[in-house]
């Protein structure tokens, strides 16, 4: 089971709102992942309407809501939105996406550093967003971070783990759990980045976007279970030990 | 450094010839290319590949789902006034058409916000002629303060203004602005613009650099067409385009393409667009540039429109009037153009619904942008 902050999740897979084509479709495939941490925009949403089409969709006893502050381009702009979606969502987990860039949505290490230490101090359970920097992992940990989200490729472009080799470095060395977001383009994106030890994984546009989106929800359902039950059962190494023909140590016998 | 510059590096003639010198294996390498350059996109819009459009709209359908997902964002254009000192040879508000000018008042405005409103819009696009007399930064200051409170998001289409006045309008709530030069042929634009601030070419070309320098969130461009040849001025701003994404990178685009419609005593077109022709544009737009905001508005006719958001359009506007007063002060006052489409906002969310999108009212915040 994981465990972030004061909440623990069955489901490993996390979700995005965005990009389907219609409320229903999106719940439907939301309930079809069984995921728990749904993140919204909330420049998509009107915080004010109790009918609003995307909140009035995600009333299930067990989604938590994962408020996310896209758009936002600067630390004083996101602590700012992160207040507004506290008070208007009623929850203090928030993902903490902060790019400037509005072409590739790249994550700006500087400004997220500074968010996250603001935002700490004023209590929120910080989910940061951010490049496959195993150096800003750590010190986003040490800024108060609950889980850090370094991305696998840009969002959106289902190009799947680019980044594998420091997703690993920073698996090896976080203290926190560590969600893969981003780039993950199919399930079995989704699976390798949960046999590597994430801890979990978040996917929105692949589903969405999928030719039927409530069938690629649950294919990614169980892409994420079945990768996580590889990397609890210890994959075997793939290391070339076999015996060479003339053991280099056997003269240790002789001795 | 501005876009005058860069500008300044290529020759018209020389860029139309190179278009119009495109073959299909041209075409096809762009087609195929895994990154497209502006070399690839004067393939594109060239008339080698007109054989071409059924795959450019397929790759482009693709290109834009994967970055838009199925959803079509929509807002709505409000007239504030149609006072203008310029004569452009194609507007219905240009000085010399004996219209009556109407700039709407804070009381008016708020009539016609509540008709907008009640069609369920969050984003309003604020358009005026140039009248620097009573239109200017002030009265734009009172509008933002006025409307801000009713809109998640607002744009405007208004005269070019100086950068510190746009320092002075974003903290207000302005969210994008779009200015259109028209025609990037010098000589055809100053037949055009005989009088008036926009006869000022560079000072119109310059208005995206003093945009981004203001730290805009989003800019649109496009060009009128029918002035000139359309092939050679969608080159021009698909080279604005990558010189203002590598300038001012924390600025979304978007593009538009309007064609010259007709409003009474005004000018025909002096180069046709076809239909055909007009989506070769609009897939060759999405196929050079993955990740701009294409839109299009209530100029074109309804079933081009019913198709178009499938090939690579991402926001349209619906119900719109073209009259300062249009939907509630003076219904029946004259239009700066002939709208096409004349559906309501509610049959096009339907139409888009049934094309298996989601129309997107909101994509914004107002708390997003900070006052202060």
């Amino acid at each position: 089971m994981l465990t972030i902050a004061d909440k623990t999740f069955q489901s490993r897979l996390f979700t995005g709102t965005g990009k389907f084509s219609s409320a229903a479709v999106m719940e439907e495939a939301l309930l079809a992942s069984g995921s728990e941490l749904v993140t919204v925009a909330l420049r998509r949403v009107d915080v004010h309407d109790a009918d609003d089409d995307i909140l009035s969709h995600l009333t299930h006893g067990h989604i938590h809501l994962l408020p996310n502050t896209s758009g936002v381009r600067t630390a004083k702009e996101a602590v700012f939105a992160a207040q507004l979606a506290r008070e208007a969502l009623e929850t203090n987990w928030l993902k903490l996406e902060i790019h400037p860039d509005p072409k590739y949505l790249m994550p700006d290490p500087i400004e997220t550093l500074k968010a996250t230490e603001e935002l700490a101090k004023l209590g929120f359970v910080i989910l940061p967003y951010i490049h496959a920097d195993p150096v800003l992992c750590k010190r986003l940990e040490e800024a108060g971070a609950s889980a850090v989200m370094p991305l696998g490729s840009p969002i959106g472009s289902n190009k799947g783990l680019k980044t594998i080799d420091f997703l690993e470095i920073i698996i090896e060395q976080s203290k926190v759990p560590v969600v893969v977001d981003a780039g993950i383009g199919a399930p079995s994106d989704a699976a390798k980045a949960m046999e590597i030890g994430a801890d979990a994984v978040l996917v929105n546009t692949a589903i969405a976007v999928a030719g039927n989106p409530v069938a690629m929800a649950e294919a990614f359902k169980l892409a994420v279970q079945s990768g996580r039950m590889a990397y609890e059962a210890r994959i075997g190494s793939k290391g070339n030990l076999a015996v060479a023909s003339s053991p280099l140590t056997a003269f240790l016998d002789e001795l | 450094m501005s876009f005058k510059e860069e500008f300044a590096r290529y020759s018209w003639d020389t860029v139309k010839e190179a278009i119009y010198a495109k073959t299909s294996a041209d075409v096809e390498r762009a087609l195929t290319a895994p990154k497209r350059t502006l070399d690839d996109f004067m393939a594109l819009v060239s008339p080698a590949a007109a054989g071409y459009l059924e795959p450019m709209a397929k790759l482009s359908r693709q290109l834009t789902r994967k970055r838009f997902g199925n959803t079509i964002q929509m807002y709505v254009p409000l007239y504030l006034s149609n006072e203008c000192t310029n004569i452009c040879t194609y507007c219905g508000f240009s000085l010399d058409n004996k219209v009556r000018r109407r700039t709407l008042t804070d009381s008016e405005i708020l009539q016609e916000v509540d008709v907008i409103k009640s069609m369920g819009y969050e984003h309003v696009l604020l358009v005026t002629g140039e009248a620097n007399q009573t239109v200017h930064v002030e009265y734009f200051k009172r509008v933002l303060e006025r409307i801000r409170p009713h809109f998640a998001q607002v744009s405007m289409e208004v005269q070019p203004l100086d950068r510190d006045e746009y320092e002075e309008l974003i903290p207000l709530g302005l969210h994008s602005v779009l200015v259109y030069q028209e025609t990037y042929h010098q000589d055809d634009y100053r037949k055009h613009h005989p009088k008036g601030k926009k006869a000022n070419f560079n000072y119109r070309l310059e208005t995206p650099d003093r945009l981004g320098q203001a730290g805009i969130h989003k800019m649109g461009l496009g060009v009128l067409i029918g002035l000139e040849d359309w092939r050679t001025d969608s080159f021009f701003t698909a080279l604005h385009l990558n010189y203002l994404e590598k300038t001012y990178w924390q600025t979304r685009y978007s593009l538009s393409f309007p064609r010259l419609r007709p409003f009474s005593g005004g000018l025909e077109p002096k180069v046709e667009m076809n239909d055909r022709e007009l989506v070769q544009l609009i897939c060759a737009y999405r196929i050079f540039n993955e990740e701009v905001e294409l839109s299009l508005s209530t100029r074109e006719s309804e079933k081009f429109r019913n198709h178009c958001i499938q090939l690579g359009v991402t926001s349209i506007s619906a119900g719109s009037k073209t009259n300062p007063g249009g939907y509630a002060v003076e219904p029946e006052s004259l239009e700066q153009f002939e709208i096409s489409d004349e559906r309501s906002p509610a049959e096009i969310a339907q139409m888009i619904r049934e094309a298996g999108y989601e129309p997107v009212w909101k994509d914004w915040d107002a708390s997003l942008i900070l006052n202060d």
